[in-house]
């Protein structure tokens, strides 16, 4: 399993030669060009550590290069002011509904400025979760529970760059995530140009609802980096780059993997999974928007992601915004996604513990999802009797299609292990919320 | 790790630290250059007929926040001073001037402004910030130059509308 | 070459372009209308599109570069 040792390889590594410190480094920008298989195909395997330790020292002087011409530009920007934004409250139910489960709840979002230099955000977020999904009902039986998450932030702007402080805090029954992040964002080269860099830490406490003893922690790190660029009176790009590094405990603790077991008269059994320690991803999108002569908007985006796991992912979507009469704009959207699965990813195995990592999570497997999206906004015209410059209530809807290839559907009865029929199921998700700008 | 960290500091320092001065006003005594165009009392205007005049031109757009903050300020301005010889002209960027318009309705002012829908006025003065503010002297010299628009601004044009004025 | 190393030399490039000052901005503050308009937001309703995300990450493999924030009209 060379891709899985190679994060902890590459770990191990980190005391010896510091030339390549950079290269190794968690939450290092060079961790982007380490997963060969995301960008040039090549597998991560041992033999080739000396090419890449060269490619490394390349790599990192093109990085300190990106960053330097980067202060360069900074210094012949002329001055007009950036913009932190704008004051607006959003009230949401939103709702998920497919596969056997059930999620949803409210989410408020409150932006408020001070003085145009300082931009303070609140979020506050329930999940209520009702699930009797395919993964619960093989292997255990249905559940309830809530998920609440805070989150804050506060934005400083100085001229044209904007410095922002996040902090969220999620809590379940059996699941607390602190993170806390810092972002960065300049705009220059007559304001065509914003460059955005952020760093973020977060740690996870993981328990299990029906062990006291057990609890593991989960620490993570993420890296991005997203240049959006004005091209024309009409077009604006952007490229980003986002890398996340997790270490820890990476299992769902209630999730089980399928082996073949003679002694069982349906012919395997379940145990519980094994995850490597470590994952490091990356994702790199591209996204276009264009303005359209009938005053619509046509986006389109493409993101590329590969993981220490295996995993390869590829997505598209276009969406359209169409403003109409009377305050109405519409909205439609078509996404396509594929991933190949995990490398200890397997429907069922051969026995228990056949290898050293081992699971069956459908996320994990090779699969596609197909969503297609409506959408209206209705821009209220009485502006709440002078209380608000403008209100909308929105109502969004999206139907996904998740199709598994390697993942089979072990409640269909009268087959051989192996031989069941492929899962898939269909997801609705609403969203409906009032945006007040003030 | 601490090479990197040291390089992303540093280049977040460096981020913060780069803090340009806000270019309020610059000094010149070019020609203005003259053009014609439509104004929203639906007659054409030339900027040459000003001649004798201080003239402040104020170019601005429908989208641009702080060009709507200062646009009731430069009324009262034009209603001050147009008995000394002094006039605003409002410039309206945008190529639709539908969205302007909706803008005047809800905040009138007295001097008259100007569709620029084809940018050439725009061009002509290298506009390179919203909103972009022009002092013109009676003989038809450009000789202040603001780019955007903070809360303050208004103090620093009445005392150049009072020193071109009395020139 | 790898793409992304060929990537990160165009991001270069563009960026000294960008700090010498030989190539002007080309597009205009007076040419913004178009890219000032509502609908001309990578991300419009961040509280919505949040969820969105969410709902995907959870149930896909991939993760992160969402979008999400920044926009590139400089409009103000």
């Amino acid at each position: 399993m060379g891709v899985i040792d190679w994060t902890s390889h590459v770990a191990r590594r980190t005391s010896h030669a510091k030339t390549t410190i950079l290269c190794r480094s968690g939450f290092s920008p060079s961790r982007l060009l380490m997963h060969g298989k995301l960008f040039d195909g090549l597998k991560a395997d041992l033999q080739r550590t000396e090419q890449k330790r060269a490619t490394c020292d390349v790599r990192r002087a093109t990085i300190q290069t990106v960053l330097c011409s980067l202060l360069l530009a900074l210094l012949s920007f002329s001055a007009t002011a950036a913009t932190l934004p704008e004051d607006r409250l959003d009230i949401m139910y939103h709702a998920y509904k497919g596969g056997g489960a059930t999620i949803d709840g409210p989410s408020v979002l409150v932006r408020k400025k001070f003085a145009d230099k300082i931009s303070v955000r609140g979020n506050y977020y329930t999940d209520f979760v009702s699930s009797a999904s395919i993964d619960v009902i093989a292997t255990a039986s249905a559940y309830e529970e809530e998920r609440t998450e805070f989150s804050g932030g506060i934005d400083y702007l100085h001229n044209k760059t904007t410095m922002s402080l996040n902090v969220t805090s999620s809590s379940e029954n059996d699941y607390d995530a602190q993170t806390v992040g810092f972002s960065i964002s300049q705009d220059f080269f007559g304001d065509l140009t914003t460059l955005a860099l952020g760093y973020s830490v977060g740690s996870d406490t993981v328990r299990r609802r029906d062990d006291d003893v057990f609890e593991e922690e989960v620490d993570r790190q993420q890296f991005s980096i997203t240049l959006t660029q004005i091209i024309t009176p009409k077009l604006v790009a952007s490229l980003g780059v986002e890398s996340i590094v997790d270490e820890g405990f990476l299992n769902n603790p209630y999730r089980q993997y399928r082996f073949l077991d003679a002694t069982e008269t349906r012919g395997f059994s379940y145990a519980l999974e094994q995850y490597p320690g470590t994952r490091n991803s990356d994702a790199v999108a591209l996204r276009g928007l264009y303005y359209l002569p009938w005053h619509a908007s046509v986006k389109g985006e493409y993101r590329r992601f590969a993981d220490s796991w295996g995993i390869e992912a590829d997505s598209v979507e276009f969406g359209y915004t169409h403003p109409w009469k009377h305050g109405l704009t519409f909205e439609a959207k078509l996404r396509h996604y594929k991933q190949d699965q995990a490398d200890f990813y397997s429907d069922l195995f051969a026995f228990q513990g056949s290898q050293n990592f081992l699971a069956r999570d459908k996320e994990l497997s090779t699969f596609t999802s197909n969503t297609i999206g409506i959408g209206v906004s209705y821009e209220l015209p009485n502006k709440l009797w002078g209380l608000a410059e403008k209100s909308t209530v929105n109502l969004f809807w999206d139907r996904i299609a998740f199709d598994y290839d390697n993942f089979r559907d072990v409640t269909a009865t009268g087959f051989n292990p192996g031989e069941e029929p492929l899962y898939s199921f269909d997801a609705d998700v609403i969203r409906l919320f009032l945006s007040v700008w003030y | 790790m601490d090479k990197l960290a040291k390089i992303f500091i540093s280049a977040i320092i460096g981020l913060g630290v780069i803090a340009t001065t806000v270019n309020a006003a610059d000094q010149s005594t070019d020609k203005a250059p003259d053009f014609t165009l439509k104004s929203n009392s639906g007659d054409n205007m030339r900027l040459a007929e000003q001649r004798g005049n201080v003239v402040m031109l104020n170019f601005w757009a429908s989208w641009c926040g702080p060009c709507k903050q200062e646009m009731p300020l430069l009324d009262e301005l034009h209603k001050r001073y147009s008995r000394a010889g002094f006039t605003i002209i409002g410039v309206n960027v945008e190529r639709d001037p539908e969205d302007a318009k909706r803008v005047l309705r809800d905040i009138p002012v007295s001097f008259p402004v100007l569709f620029d829908t084809e940018s050439s006025v725009s061009k002509a003065y290298d506009v390179s910030a919203m909103p972009t503010t022009v002092m013109i002297d009676r003989d038809g010299k450009i000789r202040h130059l603001h780019k955007g628009f903070k809360p303050g601004y208004e103090n620093e044009y009445r005392k150049q509308i009072k020193q071109l004025i009395r020139e | 070459m790898t793409n992304l190393k060929r990537t990160a030399i165009a991001l270069a490039t563009l960026l000294t372009l960008g700090g010498c000052s030989s190539i002007e901005p080309w597009v205009k503050p007076y040419e913004r209308q178009y890219l000032a308009s509502d609908i001309m937001q990578f991300d419009r309703d961040p509280v919505a599109s949040g969820y969105l995300h969410h709902v995907f990450q959870s149930r896909e493999g991939a993760r992160g570069a969402e979008g999400g924030s920044g926009g590139g009209c400089g409009c103000n």
